[in-house]
């Protein structure tokens, strides 16, 4: 057949395929439901025919007008999915703590790594007041002594703090904590490396601040005050940690695959985890922008921290154990 | 259609056709990237004339606003069109290596791993990895597979093959061969006099000298396009 014959019979199919997939390009649902159920099998057809115009070496204006028409088809056969409300609850009931478990070593490595250097310059500041210098200079020093000093009206950051503070921390630690999440996990690329500082790294700052600040006058007003949202900022920062590792591992043990794709069939993973974080950050923040820094006696703050300490820890171990689902569950798509 | 040399993508669906497209470079991206961080910075010039009319409270939300903005500005226009409003400028657009359209999962790993491409400063990193790759992903473009294409031109301009008598070919030629006549048919009137009698002559053992060699090779792509 040659080629005006082939134009000639087709014509009024890709005439109806272009219509159909303008309709679906913009949204119009009417017109797409009518002729949708047909669309797979008219864009499959009219591939066939892209493949016979090309095979056939028709002219390339033919060519590169069904190809178009292909590419387009092959945009809304191969569409993705659309985020729903449900996707987002069910990722936080069960797919994050899942997956957490699921990378569980890993988890306790990155805990490691942040925990174990906060211990030790935390002990050592305790001990000898000159160890903080070594983390900090003098002047952020007097800035966090003067911050927890009891003798302000209202602990915390400030001592004007008023309700509107309030506000501009809880922007403040959205912006600052979740983009130091976002970054010890991109640092992940790095084999591992811009993960690895970044934990060490805000292992030891926290650690000594900590440290320094655990003796009287200063303590009395630190605990209460950073315990409550340290269940959830903590667990945060480890789980960031723990999302960077997950691309590391795909990087240096890629296992039977290639670099490239153990380490894309890896990023859903690693992003189920960043994700989840930044959840647990937003609720750091709320709490330390509205709840710890409020008049609320000491002890009533110890009491919710430590139901917060229970509560974090035993959401990571149980949420989501017993419910029967396919694995890879979670629009977690692999490709 | 892409020569080897080309700078395109090519992909075979599960309908067994290979899909072509144009891959974006360094420069075209980077072009883009800068549209989109002025775009940014006049929204952050504006939110805080805005709000810094609410005082603390306004502060905080700007901060969010500005956390949002950073982080998922690219997120929230590529789940919409897959293209940013200075990808748009250009007529870029991010899809999937198997050149289906962006999922969220994607466009979420690809843009957090900006913060892994811009170090040690401007996307020296990403500039590394889209070098050193066939596809021009940068790091983030690795890790989420996807790649960053031209969308085909909208409005195909209809190339028509001049009219001429058809002539069957002299002796059966390859298909690449046939599409290089068809090609230079196609290009007809693009072409100078002299330029489509320079590049007809290259063939001139094969178009003979009974007519000029140019006519000879448009008769052929007549023949190839109608007349068989």
């Amino acid at each position: 057949m040659h080629q005006q014959q082939f134009e000639v019979r087709y014509a009024s199919l890709w005439k109806r395929l272009e219509e159909l997939l303008t309709a679906l390009e913009n949204g119009n649902a009417r017109e797409s439901r009518r002729d949708g159920a047909g669309f797979p099998a008219l864009y499959r057809q009219v591939c066939n025919h892209y493949a016979l115009a090309r095979s056939r070496c028709y002219t390339p204006d033919l060519v590169t007008r069904l190809h178009r028409l292909v590419l387009r088809g092959h945009r809304q056969l191969y569409r993705a999915q659309k985020l729903r409300p449900w996707i987002i609850i069910d990722f936080i009931g069960r797919t994050f703590p899942r997956t957490v478990r699921l990378n569980g070593r890993l988890f306790w490595l990155a805990f490691v790594l942040f925990f174990a250097p906060a211990g030790i310059i935390g002990i050592s500041a305790y001990r000898d007041p000159a160890v903080i210098y070594s983390v900090m200079d003098q002047d952020q020093v007097a800035r966090i002594e003067y911050m927890y000093d009891p003798l302000n009206r209202k602990t915390g950051r400030a001592p004007e703090r008023t309700s509107a503070t309030d506000v501009r921390m809880f922007g403040f630690y959205i912006y600052n904590n979740v983009s130091i999440g976002f970054r010890t996990f991109a640092g992940g690329i790095f084999l591992g490396l811009g993960t690895l500082l970044f934990l060490l790294f805000n292992g030891l700052f926290l650690g000594a601040v900590a440290g320094h600040l655990s003796h009287p006058p200063h303590a009395a007003v630190f605990w209460p005050f950073v315990s409550g949202h340290g269940a959830f900022e903590l667990m945060a920062i480890v789980i960031s940690g723990t999302a960077g590792l997950v691309l590391a591992r795909a990087l240096l043990r890629p296992g039977v695959m290639t670099r490239p794709l153990a380490l894309r069939r890896a990023a859903p993973e690693a992003l189920q985890l960043i994700m989840g974080a930044m959840v647990l950050f937003i609720i750091a923040a709320l709490f330390e922008a509205f709840w710890s820094p409020s008049s609320v006696a000491a002890p009533v703050k110890l009491g919710v921290a430590a139901v917060n300490w229970l509560l974090v820890p035993l959401y990571l171990l149980r949420a989501g154990k017993n419910v029967k689902v396919s694995l890879y569950s979670g629009g977690s798509r692999y490709r | 259609m892409c020569a080897r040399l080309d700078t395109c993508h090519r992909y075979e669906t599960p309908e067994g056709i290979e899909l072509e497209l144009i891959l974006a470079g360094p420069l075209v991206r980077g072009l883009a990237w800068g549209i989109d961080f002025s775009i940014r910075a006049v929204a952050y010039i504006l939110f805080l004339f805005l709000l810094s009319l609410l005082g603390g409270v306004g502060l905080g939300l700007l901060l969010i606003g500005m956390f949002l903005v950073e982080w998922f500005y690219p997120v929230f226009f590529e789940m919409r069109s897959g293209m940013t409003p200075g990808k748009r400028i250009f007529g870029l657009r991010v899809i999937h290596v198997d050149t289906t359209p962006l999922s969220w999962s994607a466009s979420l790993v690809r843009n957090l791993l900006r913060a892994a491409d811009f170090l040690p400063f401007l996307y020296t990193a990403g500039f590394f990895s889209m070098l050193m790759n066939q596809r021009f992903q940068r790091l983030g473009d690795l890790a989420a597979g996807t790649i960053v294409v031209y969308t085909a031109p909208e409005e195909e301009q209809d190339v028509r093959l001049p009219r001429a008598t058809a002539r069957p070919l002299p002796w059966p030629l390859r298909l690449d061969e046939q599409r290089l006549i068809l090609q230079f048919a196609g290009r007809w009137d693009q072409l100078s006099e002299q330029r489509r009698s320079e590049l007809a002559a290259l063939l001139a053992e094969f178009t003979g000298k009974s007519a000029p060699p140019e006519e000879v090779l448009l008769a052929h792509a007549n023949w190839l396009a109608r007349g068989r």
